[in-house]
């Protein structure tokens, strides 16, 4: 079987009984085991569950019952998604041991579509980390190069895919979290729209921020699975009540080239300014240049607010991160220590052994960013920063369809490089959380290499609910070179 | 307000003046079906933990959704406390540990609140007295930590998640009393409205006052410290918190002269048994609730239309339509709360009474022979499942003579009798009329035959009479013995006003007789 072969591929194969969902799935749990020694991209790998599914998606084929638009198609979801199968550890010591009760929203879907889960996959702890480096079960490795991180905090799921161990993957975006690892790992991520897709059973890292989204080789792919989780949820009062576009059309295979002419394409000053590594510079350059040369115009635009961007970032998500983690206390659920003196003890010992030091460290700074006090000079600031971004692409967009840029400043960094100076590490995020803040819908697609042989990522940005946009541009590039179909060496 | 009336029983303290100035917080449950922001049952007393879920167990990535009741019945209460209602309002996170605090952060409203700006009325003693509503905002109640072990607390989080309405009135009361008739008028109208059972004992209505003391004397204005007591949860405690601790706020400044400043807010709880407040432990620094919006939950614009649609389909309330009771059913104030209370009642007092009968006959035959035939069922009057026109039609009846009293009670004793067979459960109409004429208890208009009846009273009381014609001072008592005699007679059937015409004229008969003879 080729390790290439696409989602829309087995799901077809599958449904026809060309192959059996087992096969896909067996295949697809040998390759995890294989990779995750070397790489750490999986929490767990769920062997039996996933077989259990594959068989029963089998059984309901032969009984000639509609299989789903993903018949059998393998899936790792980052381990901070609740499935009622396996832990959801969100990579923490305090929730090591953890099992929900309840499928999230996504989970749901993606069983009604035939997927089958075949692993959860490593992340920073909480979602919060742009490397992997933070997870309590040790480090994420760019398969690229094993010495270099893959990206955070989705690093896993980034991995699964790039490694071809799974064609679909869904992590989560509170503020770059899924495009940076894509951009890493050389596959495509999109952050849907804010609401776009249901947060029910998402573990909340920065409420107003996170955004389920899919990991894929192929922008059909990527299409296919959000067109399977996307959707108004009763369960999640911040989901859109949208008609979903057709996203597979948009990555279809009807002369994309079409659909690039005349498109306008916004380029912002500020994401090429200092700060840049010039290898990723030239890269996406380059790939701008490709849908130049296909007839889009390039319109220089203006971010102005951009330099505020990572500190805006950092203010929200951390302050709604120091309530949203408040729940892990060691009292219902989770770690508790062994032996409380008292309430008190209680609750400061069982987080204080449950959580790692950046979800301490962001705690703290979310806690101080909300006090009386402060909350004037930091949160409410951020807030009224927040609404300018937010008006910085609402006047971009009346000029242009699309904003391109790099998704990171530089590609892949060294294991430890960053890991003692937050600050440095926080830049990472410098041109992907004006999205989240904004919540717009952006996609990283993989647009070429560096000389040392390391991924570069592509950033599309589209206006509220255009993620086809998103997918037109990365079908259109993926037509134009082989960046997204090369496979880095295992073993 | 009068504030001495606070002082009976206190000692005299010369040249001060002393206004305690309260105002009250008041946490009602609401009547919903369901929980403020999941699908589970709002039920009291089941097994500890059966009624949770994820989202109010505060699991990992559970998320709220606003019960869209709760909202109507806020909405509802804004109305009844005559407050404006938010054209915008938000969810803020309030944050605190507690083990019956399952996310550690409770949702509430902070500044944008769904009602605010109103007042509302009790009174007392004949008087009319108003009190300021501050605010009024939607949160979610708390779990209950559970002490009947030995050795660790167990949480029940079947509370978690009830919808809460605080109401915050300003300081605009003076006296215990006071507060507690206002708590006791605002019950009954969250109960009467249907806003929330408001059973104090199953703690649907949790009461907590601010008190402190204003103390003139001569130039100088003394405040003492406010303070707050937790967790009331009756009439009496209400009362008595704050009687207690305008007392103990009195002798404190008079010993020690502490006075407050901006902020030293202490809270007490207050001791059921001895009937004293008693200091809670102070926390070591200011409480910090950081709260911010709540990201989980969009702002909610109340439809103006909505709103007023609301509004307008209210329930009158109970205040308000005592006192129109009082005036259209021409009913003593004493017996108002009889019509009143029981609200499916009152309704059908009005809907008899706009089928165009007389309404103090109406009001007269619900306060007697309907109440004895409800209380005698353990039920209410509306429980009797009687339709709105057989008490217009009986009412109809009595007023214009066809019966008397004694038939209309003996008439509605039947018709509940008979409302239970099967005839009419199977649809059969009740009608009085027929019913009357079938029991014989119509009154006959028919002047011979009861010209009979009197002739017959007059030879039976032919002595009697004839005392009475000469002695007029006994005419009085005589008439309204034959007429009675002639009801008797009649079997009650006589039409009482031609009875007494006939009585009449008979009587001024035989009197010109005696003084021709
Ligand atoms: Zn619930």
């Amino acid at each position: 079987m080729s390790l290439n072969q696409s989602a829309t591929q087995i799901a077809s194969d599958v449904a026809s009984r060309l192959r059996s969902a087992v096969d896909v799935c067996a295949a697809a749990l040998s390759r995890a085991e294989a990779v995750n020694p070397r790489l750490n991209a999986f929490t767990q790998i769920l062997r039996h569950e996933a077989l259990c599914r594959a068989r029963q998606i089998d059984a309901a084929i032969a009984r000639g019952e509609a299989p789903g638009p993903l018949a059998g198609v393998p899936i790792a979801l980052k381990d901070n998604i609740c499935t009622r199968i396996g832990h959801t550890t969100c990579a923490s010591r305090m929730l090591e041991s953890y099992r929900s009760p309840y499928d999230a929203t996504v989970v749901q879907r993606l069983e009604r579509a035939g997927a089958v889960i075949v692993a959860k996959t490593n992340l920073d702890e909480f979602a919060m980390g742009s490397s992997t480096e933070n997870s309590a079960f040790g480090v994420v490795r760019n398969p690229w190069s094993p010495d270099r991180v893959a990206g955070g905090s989705s690093g896993g799921s980034a991995v699964a895919v790039a490694t071809r161990t799974v064609p679909l993957a869904l992590g989560s975006d509170t503020g770059g979290s899924i495009r940076l690892p894509a951009s890493f790992s050389g596959v495509i991520g999109l952050k849907p729209t804010y609401g776009r897709v249901s947060r029910y059973g998402l573990v909340a890292y920065g409420s107003s921020l996170d955004q389920i989204g899919p990991f894929a080789t192929y922008a059909a792919d990527a299409a296919l699975l959000l067109s399977v989780i996307a959707g108004r949820d009763p369960n999640d009062a911040t989901s859109a009540d949208r008609a979903e576009s057709d996203f597979s059309a948009a990555a279809r295979d009807v002369d994309p080239a079409h659909a690039i002419r005349k498109l306008r394409i916004g380029i912002p000053r500020e994401f090429f300014a200092d700060g840049l590594d010039p290898v990723v510079r030239d890269q996406v350059e380059k790939a701008i240049c490709e849908y130049r040369a296909a007839g889009a115009h390039l319109v220089e635009i203006a971010l102005p607010h951009t330099k505020y961007c990572v500190a805006t970032y950092y203010l929200i998500a951390t302050a709604e991160a120091s309530s949203n983690l408040a729940r892990f206390d060691g009292v219902h659920y989770g770690h508790r220590t062994p032996a409380p003196r008292d309430i008190h003890h209680l609750y400061s010992a069982s987080r204080d052994e449950g959580l790692g030091t950046e979800v301490k460290r962001r705690i703290m700074l979310g806690t101080f960013a909300l006090s009386a006090g402060y909350a004037d000079a930091f949160y409410q600031q951020a807030l009224r920063v927040r609404r300018l971004i937010r008006d910085d692409y609402s006047q971009a967009f009346g000029q242009v369809d699309v904003i391109m840029g790099p998704v990171a400043p530089s590609t892949a960094f060294r294991i430890g490089e960053k890991a003692d100076d937050p600050l440095q590490m926080y830049l990472a995020d410098v041109y992907t959380t004006s999205a989240n803040l904004a919540g717009l819908p952006a996609i990283s697609i993989p647009c070429g290499f560096s000389a040392s042989g390391l991924p570069v990522g592509l950033q599309v940005i589209a206006p509220a609910f255009e993620e086809a946009r998103l997918l037109s541009a990365a079908r259109f590039l993926e037509q134009r070179g082989d960046w997204h179909s090369r496979i880095p060496p295992i073993e | 307000m009068n504030a001495r009336r606070v002082f009976k029983g206190m000692p005299r303290i010369a040249n001060l003046e002393i206004q305690p100035i309260i105002g009250l917080e008041i946490h009602v449950q609401l009547a919903t079906r369901t929980k403020m922001f999941c699908a589970c049952a709002a039920e009291f007393g089941a097994e500890p933990n059966t009624r949770a879920c994820p989202v109010c167990l505060g699991l990992p990535g559970a998320l709220p959704v606003v019960n869209a009741q709760a909202i109507e019945l806020a909405i509802r209460a804004g109305a009844a406390l005559n407050c404006s209602i938010a054209r915008l309002t938000k969810w803020d996170r309030k944050s605190y540990y507690y083990p019956d605090l399952p996310k550690n952060y409770q949702i509430s409203q902070f500044d944008l609140p769904i009602a605010e700006r109103g007042w509302f009325e009790f009174s007392r003693e004949g008087e009319t007295r108003r009190v300021r509503i501050r605010r009024a905002h939607l949160e979610e109640d708390a779990g209950k930590n559970v002490h009947d072990f030995p050795g660790f607390t167990a949480v029940d989080l079947n509370r978690a998640g009830t919808p809460l309405l605080e109401i915050v009135t300003e300081p605009d009361i003076h006296c215990a009393e006071d507060a507690r008739e206002f708590a006791i008028a605002l019950q009954r109208e969250i109960a009467y409205l249907g806003i929330g059972e408001a059973n104090m004992q199953k703690g649907q209505m949790r009461f907590e006052p601010n008190i402190n003391l204003e103390i003139r004397d001569g130039e100088q204005l003394a405040k003492t410290p406010i303070v707050e007591v937790k967790n009331l949860n009756s009439f009496r405690s209400l009362h008595g918190a704050i009687e207690f601790e305008i007392r103990r706020q009195l002798e404190e400044w008079q010993e020690r002269g502490v006075t407050g400043a901006r902020g030293n807010k202490s809270n007490r709880g207050w001791d059921d048994v001895r009937m004293v407040t008693v200091a809670q432990r102070e926390k070591e620094e200011a409480d910090d609730y950081r709260y911010f919006p709540d990201p989980d939950l969009p702002p909610v614009t109340p439809d103006a239309r909505r709103v007023a649609e609301i509004v307008g389909t209210m329930p009158e309330p109970s205040g308000v339509r005592t006192a129109r009771f009082i005036r259209e059913y021409q009913i003593p104030a004493k017996d108002a709360p009889a019509l009143v209370d029981d609200r499916a009642t009152a309704d059908l007092l009005d809907a008899a009474a706009a089928l165009g009968v007389d309404r103090a006959t109406l009001a007269r035959q619900f306060l007697s022979f309907w109440q004895m035939q409800a209380n005698a069922r353990q039920i209410s009057i509306a429980g009797l499942r009687l339709p709105a026109g057989v008490f217009a039609e009986l009412a109809q009846m009595s007023s214009s003579g066809r019966i008397n009293a004694t038939a209309a009670a003996t008439i509605a004793g039947e018709l509940v009798r008979r409302s239970d067979t099967a005839a009419v459960k199977a649809g059969e109409p009740l009608s009085v009329s027929s019913l009357a004429a079938e029991l014989g208890l119509l009154q006959t208009r028919d002047s011979d035959q009861i010209a009979g009846w009197v002739d017959a009273a007059f030879a039976a009381n032919a002595k009697a009479v004839q005392d009475a014609l000469a002695n007029p001072k006994k005419l009085i008592a005589a008439r309204g013995f034959l007429a009675g005699q002639v009801m008797k007679a009649s079997g009650g059937k006589a039409d009482p006003k031609i009875a007494g015409e006939l009585i009449e004229q008979k009587l001024r008969a035989l009197a010109g007789d005696a003084a021709r003879s």
